[in-house]
């Protein structure tokens, strides 16, 4: 960088050029795998807002995030927004299980799961269909602007438009109950909101997925960058078998008198015929053979097209594979390493508190608050009052009735007002202003801790007990005269 | 371009620089700003200029670019039609009106009912009391504090069950509407300090606390004749009256006089005599020019059952 450069300004640039990548297509066993991975994602994504699910209380759609209700409904399970930690839960198991697979098999995150990478290939797809191979694409690119390539190249980019369309509104209909909001938003009544996610995701998608492609990856995906730190020499990795591919004198076309691999060991020839078909296919534009580079998503076309290559020209499959440093040197490749046990245990811990979490979640979220102002109060026949605010939330998919009642407060009164049972419509809170009065002679202590208790009417294993404190100040049970009788 | 700017990336990943040479081989650095920076520089400007289309923009003179398409509509209280220009005050008031009306029909609904109705029904009673607890701070709270407690010797307690002008809904409803006069004349130049002293000694009696016997009968007489002429107002029993505001001295509550807090006989009968010997002159103002009907109504629900009510 010190250099200085004597070279005419407008020939260099302080930013890296995107150099244009032509993947090739490939058939193989990973290939399939991933066409398969790519199928069930988008399954999942775009019919799961369609799918209906019964619910006596709430839409009847199965997976629903309303933010206006302050509910997500997933299947059976409904989130209210205060149980917002089971997603922090959720959101630190899927982080530890990326480091704990990342630390046995690399980026097979990157490689097959990831939306950057499913977007990515259909769009190539789409960009195959409409201007063919490779090489017909390079052409393209190439040509002068006639209709041909107006149409092909329109073509291409009017189906990544809708296909990111369709996306963007895919996920909005998560939000919504998708029928109607399907409607509202080819009428223009939805809310302004739909519309700036679509828009939004219409155009990031489009970018990410059509344009930008592995640069993501490269330059802008953090976790690209901080995976290196999860690698270790026993990890497993996409790699070129060097040692096989290069023999002695590095690799070689297969000419006349190479062709047998008997010859080629001979000569001292490595298996690797040179034929460039695993840079081909590559979706990130980079060569295999010079070893694990950041750039690679560990997608495995590489292995599918070398695969190819060797039993087309009947050498052994495998000269790229999947295998680890330890493997390649000669070892063999260690799972049980401290790293992935701290993590598979850690992960576990987390999975079972989730899971527990969710199992003995409470039908009701109670609240028992002492109003504080005032305090307490002395009543006309010398009795001393605390007043308390109790807040039932009713989470469960029926109206409730409940009646509460006192514990561990011996010679008190419970005052519930003007309703001694309290109705909560499914959904639905109320807050109780209760009273509790306590004659004075009964008063041992400043404070008294004693429970609440609430209990469903119609269930009676429904029961809910809550701590609180009474509060009475010494001087006033001393001093009060129905106390000193 | 691009082919020609890779060959030199790669070659020599070197600074541009502005091409000019000075005394032969002094050359300047170029870094050129980001692209993606100046691009988005370019998109403030071209935003900036819808902006002006869009929003009020460039003063002219006294007057200013209104901007298009940005009118602000509303129907005010009393039924007139605003439409103006966008602007945050406008929008403001349009929000707030929204808001009104959204409420309207709830606040419908308490006006409708009387107030036996708001407290029978949990749904009114749980929208009155949410909306009576921020009427009670904006306007009670600053006399009677937060939650009702009041200020002994200033202020009623309204959290106890002890009301010295009636605890029905009526009877608070009327307290609020049109205020009250909490008058009690001072004995200082009616009794002796002894015959203070001796009413003090008969009014800590009616509470059950243990009083010299031949003091308090001293000072029952002062009481319940016509040289006290206390019964009046508080009656013979003690009891007081809600209709002059008269607090009933045989219970335990007590607003003027802090006796639950004097330790010995001697300071409760101090600070009752404190009482007698000055008198009480305590104003609640009228509230019914400043409170609707209704939210007096709510008002008089909410105090009621803060104090368990009557």
């Amino acid at each position: 960088m010190s250099e200085v450069a004597t070279s005419q300004p407008e020939s260099s640039s302080a930013q890296q050029q995107r150099i244009p990548i032509y993947p090739r297509s490939v058939k193989g066993f990973y290939r399939r795998i991933k066409s398969s991975i790519v199928i069930l994602a988008y399954s999942v994504y775009f019919l799961l807002p369609w799918l209906r699910w019964d619910r006596e209380n709430g839409p009847s759609q199965a997976v629903i995030f309303d933010i206006n209700a302050r509910r997500f409904d997933i299947f059976d399970l409904t989130i209210y927004a205060q149980d917002i930690f089971w997603l922090a839960l959720f959101l630190a198991f899927a982080a530890l299980f990326l480091f704990f697979i990342t630390g046995i098999a690399g980026r097979v995150f990157c490689g097959y799961f990831c939306f950057q990478t499913l977007w990515t290939d259909v769009f190539m797809h789409i960009e195959h269909w409409v201007q063919g191979e490779r090489p017909a694409r390079i052409r393209l690119a190439k040509s002068k602007w006639t209709a041909e390539k107006i149409f092909k190249i329109g073509l291409t980019h009017f189906l990544w438009l809708l296909v990111a369309f369709l996306t963007g509104l895919a996920f909005t209909l998560y939000w919504g109950n998708a029928p109607d909001l399907i409607v509202d938003i080819f009428t223009f009544n939805a809310p302004l909101a739909a519309g700036v996610t679509i828009l939004f995701l219409t155009l990031t998608t489009y970018v990410m997925a059509g344009i930008a492609r592995e640069q993501v990856c490269t330059y802008m995906c953090p976790y690209a960058r901080f995976q290196s730190a999860m690698f270790d020499s026993d990890t497993i990795i996409v790699a070129y078998d060097s040692v096989r591919g290069e023999g002695k004198k590095g690799r070689h076309k297969p000419s006349k008198e190479l062709i047998k691999r008997e010859n080629r060991q001979q000569q001292g020839y490595g298996d690797c015929v040179d034929c460039g078909y695993c840079v081909q296919v590559c979706p990130t534009g980079i060569d295999i053979r010079n070893g694990l580079q950041y750039q690679c998503i560990t997608c495995a076309l590489c292995i599918d097209a070398c695969d190819t290559i060797m039993d087309s020209v009947g050498y052994p499959k495998g000269l790229i594979r999947y295998s680890s440093e330890n493997e390649a040197q000669g070892g063999k490749t260690n799972i049980f390493k401290p790293r992935t046990i701290v993590y598979g245990l850690v992960m576990v811990v987390i999975a079972v508190l989730f899971f527990w979490g969710l199992t003995t979640r409470s039908v009701v979220d109670i609240s028992v608050r002492q109003v504080r102002q005032p305090l307490f109060v002395m009543l006309s026949n010398g009795d001393i009052q605390n007043r308390y605010d109790i807040k039932i939330n009713n989470k469960a998919a029926k109206p409730m009735t409940l009646v509460v009642s006192l514990r561990g407060l011996q010679g008190a009164k419970l005052d519930l007002g003007r309703f001694d049972k309290v109705h909560i419509a499914a959904g639905g809170s109320s807050t109780l202003h209760v009273n509790v009065r306590m004659p004075t002679k009964e008063i041992t202590r400043e404070n008294q801790d004693f429970e609440f208790i609430i209990s469903n009417l119609n269930k009676k294993d429904n029961l809910w007990i809550h701590e609180s404190n009474f509060f009475a100040p010494k001087k006033y049970i001393k001093q009060s005269p129905q106390g000193a009788q | 371009m691009a082919t020609d700017s890779n060959k030199s990336q790669s070659k020599k990943s070197a600074v541009q620089t502005t091409g000019h040479a000075w005394d032969g081989d002094i050359q300047e650095f170029n870094n050129p700003l980001p692209n993606w920076w100046v691009w988005a520089f370019y998109a403030t400007i071209v935003f900036a200029l819808i902006y002006w289309v869009f929003y009020p923009a460039w003063p002219i003179g006294r007057d200013y670019t209104k901007g298009v398409m940005n009118d602000i509509e509303y129907t005010t209280a009393d039924g007139k039609q605003v439409k103006r220009h966008w602007n945050t005050r406008s929008l403001f008031e349009k929000n707030m009106r929204e808001a009104t009306l959204a409420q309207q029909k709830y606040l419908d609904q308490l006006a409708s009912s009387s107030i036996e109705e708001i407290a029978k029904d949990e749904e009114k009673s749980n929208f009155a009391y949410s909306m009576a607890k921020v009427l009670f701070a904006d306007n009670c709270a600053a006399c009677h504090q937060a939650g009702g407690a009041g200020v002994i010797g200033s202020y009623p307690n309204l959290a106890d069950d002890d009301w010295l002008w009636g605890g029905k809904f009526e009877q608070i409803k009327t307290s609020i509407t049109g205020g009250r006069n909490g008058i009690m004349p001072s004995f200082q130049a009616k009794l002796t300090a002894a015959q203070l002293d001796d009413v003090a000694e008969f009014v800590l009696s009616l509470s059950k606390h243990e009083t010299d016997a031949a003091k308090t009968a001293r000072g029952k007489e002062i009481f319940t004749g016509q040289k006290g002429g206390c019964f009046y107002c508080h009656t013979k029993a003690g009891t007081g009256s809600t209709t002059s505001g008269a607090a009933n001295l045989t219970d335990s509550v007590w607003t003027l006089a802090n006796v639950p807090a004097a330790d010995t006989l001697e300071a409760k009968k101090a600070a009752v005599k404190a009482v007698i010997k000055h008198g009480v002159n305590r104003k609640m103002p009228a509230w019914d020019k400043r409170l609707t009907e209704t939210q007096i109504k709510i008002l008089a629900f909410y105090v009621h059952q803060l104090g368990g009510g009557k």
